[in-house]
């Protein structure tokens, strides 16, 4: 295995550990604010805040983590994503701000206002749709060289139906995932109406999802045939993905073993993101950047390897410290003792 | 939009993003030093006040750590959004810093939220203070990593630029740069001392307006004994910082003191305003720009005469350096008076006056901050990697970049006014006597 594919698999890991972790926190924000729109928010409002606020910051450590990261490792990722992502990246990041800082205000600071719970179930739903540009960029077409300098063509980014197949994704995506998670949790917590709400809606989210996901695969024959070529290469991948998707859905649909569905969900999406990561293989911008020609020198990529493992040997036990804490702590999770500050 | 109004937003959005960042980030380094440092004063002198003085700053400090938090990721992206062609060179050199400055945050977060929700779940106290200890460690890494980037920024070196392509890069050699060790000891003890501050201001304002609980006396004493310490320390290496200066960065030191021409027993210049390239006004003191720059009255200290027209940073830097070195040795004086004055009880520093200068100390300190990041940051222009590439050449060539800054700027209007209004109700509704009294009443109802 070489430098460049030990890099690469580092941070899709990492880009995968913010997708779960920020798709459970986006589509608590959305289905909280959904019920207090239609006056239900006694149901899901204190499972939602028992799990959100230990995690919150640590969730959006994970991004930061992934861009770091990439920057690191593939330091010409910044001349062509950089200078391209301007208006997406800054407007996903001006709605991750209004989103964090306002949940961290109306939770500690004051009980929380009707306003922000609004905002905060609509920012959470904008902030994957934009991030979510960058892999339909990634895919080719819509970048080209002017002056040596990369271009963005809008028009066409958002003329193309596979920006919308990936937006409409990142969407029910968001949902299923944070709902399934949602379920487990509310399921131990004892919590019998918000388990039963949170279980209709996992349900619901599950079938869009699948066809979106299927919807993808077909624009990119056209988009990209070479990425679609390898897709089918792999197809055992997204077989064995999905029917671990059909096992979550049965699980739940029975009302049986929630944490069994939710590990089931969590390998689905690893494979069919491994899967996707995999095919891509060796682009991160198609055609212009493989990991190969964007690769940092080895002194480099050698000491960010060594900080990587130094510091996974003090982050897994601070992270499972922390899951001991609160999510595997019945009294914390039944909410018999708050203790916050 | 051309080039250069694309370099010209850049450089105002960045400037914008950082100068709001470290109003969060410093409180964010200092605070949990002293939540920590109250805590274990409180266990040793088994003091229920200053167990509460910790259990407050905590809940306070929540909500600038996410302004903090939320600020500190667009200033990460920003880097390469706005700076492509400077983080495609330099990330090649100085990737790892920044990469560590991610897990110190990470540590930070994770242990931060394990405080923050245990407070009353461990029977023996000391197990919770121990949980304070990597939140502050966390904290003051980020900050020292961060600062390292930016060191390097200053004195680049670790690699070899042979036609244009960088070789025999060393990761290790470019963290230890000579920049390094004056910049990381300053801004973390910088923001220890302004964390100190402003607690302390917090401490003199709820006396003035009435509550002469001793909650806050003893908050205030404590604050202002580490605010000493800190701006003594502060004092020293900044004098060191002046010494590197001159060592390496001769041309920062020359425009900071508006000294123009090479020359021995150089006099330093406090004040003053420039008017066609005269100073009027100023005050002089002789020898003392040798003393600082070199540790010898008799010393040599090059000028600006030295440098090209187009190497010369903007000499606003000298009023900004005037502002930092002023607030800091005021701040010094302030602090060393009221805790002498306390220890002979002298009753002069509990008169309405002082404890109004006292009020004042936070944000003055926090203005030296500004004031301090903006001269050093300006202090190296034109370049962005001094000597190696200058900052029109490292920004973006997108076209939106004006749009952003607007967007950005009602975002940064947004969070300040809301940290502030939420920051002011949380301690308006529930003020110490409130709370010391809900407690005595929840310890008493365990009892029956």
């Amino acid at each position: 295995m070489t430098l460049e594919i030990i890099g690469i698999s580092v941070l899709w890991m990492f880009l995968f550990g913010y997708v779960i972790v920020a798709s459970i926190d986006f589509g608590a924000g959305f289905f909280n604010a959904y019920n207090t729109l239609t006056r239900r928010e006694h149901i899901l409002t204190n499972i939602i805040q028992r799990y959100l606020s230990p995690v919150w910051e640590v969730t959006n450590v994970f991004l930061v983590f992934f861009f770091v990261g990439v920057i690191g490792f593939f330091p010409k990722t910044a001349f062509y994503y950089g200078t391209t992502l301007l208006v997406p990246a800054s407007i996903a990041i001006i709605l991750l701000a209004l989103r964090g800082s306002y949940y961290a205000f109306a939770t500690y600071g004051t009980n929380g206002h009707k306003g922000y719970t609004f905002m905060y179930g609509i920012t959470g739903l904008f902030i994957p749709a934009s991030l979510s540009t960058v892999l339909t960029i990634s895919e080719g077409g819509f970048i080209s060289m002017v002056k040596g300098n990369p271009v963005l063509d809008y028009w066409e980014l958002f003329s193309s139906p596979l920006t919308w197949s990936i937006v409409v994704l990142s969407l029910v995506a968001v949902l299923y995932i944070s709902a399934v998670f949602l379920t487990w949790y509310a399921n131990k917590a004892g919590d019998h109406s918000a388990t039963e709400l949170l279980r209709k809606y996992a349900l619901i989210w599950a079938i869009p999802t699948m066809i979106t996901a299927s919807g993808i695969i077909f624009e990119l024959r056209g988009h990209n045939p070479e990425h679609y070529a390898r897709i089918l290469d792999l197809w055992w991948v997204f077989g064995i993905s999905f029917l671990m998707f059909v096992g979550t859905v049965w699980l739940i649909w029975k009302r049986k073993n929630y944490g069994l569905a939710f590990g089931l969900l969590a390998a689905q999406f690893a494979l069919a993101f491994f899967g996707y990561g995999v095919s891509h293989y060796p682009y991160l911008l198609y055609p212009y950047l493989t990991i190969y020609d964007s690769f940092t020198n080895e002194a480099m990529a050698i000491a960010l390897i060594v900080a990587f493992i130094a510091g996974l040997g003090l982050l897994l036990p601070s992270l499972y410290l922390l899951l001991r804490l609160f999510l595997f702590n019945k009294d914390y999770v039944r909410g018999n003792k708050d203790n916050h500050a | 939009m051309g080039n250069e109004e694309a370099v010209f937003f850049s450089r105002v959005l960045t400037e914008l993003t950082l100068s709001f960042h470290i109003i969060y980030a410093t409180i964010g380094v200092g605070i949990p030093l002293m939540i920590m440092i109250a805590q274990w004063v409180g266990i040793r002198k088994n003091d229920e006040h200053y167990i509460l003085l910790a259990r407050r700053w905590a809940r306070g400090f929540v909500i600038t750590v996410a302004v903090g938090v939320v600020t500190g990721t667009a200033i990460g992206l920003q880097l390469s959004l706005l700076w492509p062609n400077f983080m495609e060179l330099a990330g090649n050199v100085i990737a790892l810093p920044l990469f560590m400055e991610t897990f110190a945050f990470f540590f930070e977060a994770i242990f931060l939220g394990i405080y923050l929700y245990t407070w009353d779940r461990f029977e023996n106290q000391k197990k919770h203070l121990l949980l304070l200890i990597p939140v502050a460690i966390g904290a003051s890494f980020s900050a020292v990593f961060i600062t390292i980037v930016n060191a390097f920024m200053n004195a680049p070196q670790g690699f070899d630029l042979v036609n244009g392509e960088l070789i025999n890069i060393n990761p290790i050699l470019a963290m230890f740069n000579p920049a390094m060790p004056t910049k990381v000891a300053h801004v973390v003890v910088t923001a220890y001392m302004t964390s100190a501050f402003v607690l302390a201001s917090i401490a003199a304002f709820r006396l003035l307006k009435g509550s002469n609980h001793v909650y806050h006396k003893k908050a205030l004493f404590l604050t202002l004994k580490l605010g000493l310490i800190f701006s003594i320390a502060a004092a020293i290496i900044g004098d060191f910082s002046g010494k590197y200066l001159a060592e390496y960065q001769p041309e920062k030191l020359a425009a900071a003191e508006w000294h123009f021409e090479t020359e021995e027993n150089a006099s330093l210049i406090m004040y003053g305003i420039l008017e066609d390239g005269e100073v009027k006004y100023a005050i002089e003191i002789p020898y003392a720009l040798s003393v600082l720059a070199h540790g010898d009255p008799f010393a040599e200290v090059i000028g600006l005469d030295q440098f090209s027209e187009d190497e010369i940073p903007p000499l606003y830097i000298h009023y900004l350096f005037d502002l930092m070195v002023s607030i800091g040795m005021g701040l010094t004086f302030l602090s060393g008076l009221y805790v002498f004055a306390t220890w002979r009880r002298w009753s002069f520093v509990q008169t309405k006056w002082f404890r109004w200068l006292l009020v004042a100390g936070g944000p003055l300190a926090m203005l030296a901050i500004e004031a301090g990041w903006w001269m050093a940051e300006v202090g190296r222009q034109p370049w962005i990697l001094r000597g190696i590439m200058r900052t029109e050449d490292a920004a973006t060539t997108s076209g939106q970049v004006d749009i952003m800054l607007v967007l950005f700027a009602g975002l940064y209007l947004i969070l300040g006014v809301g940290s502030v209004v939420v920051l002011r109700r949380m301690f308006r509704k529930n003020p110490v006597e409130q709370e010391i009294e809900d407690r005595r009443k929840e310890q008493e109802g365990d009892f029956s």
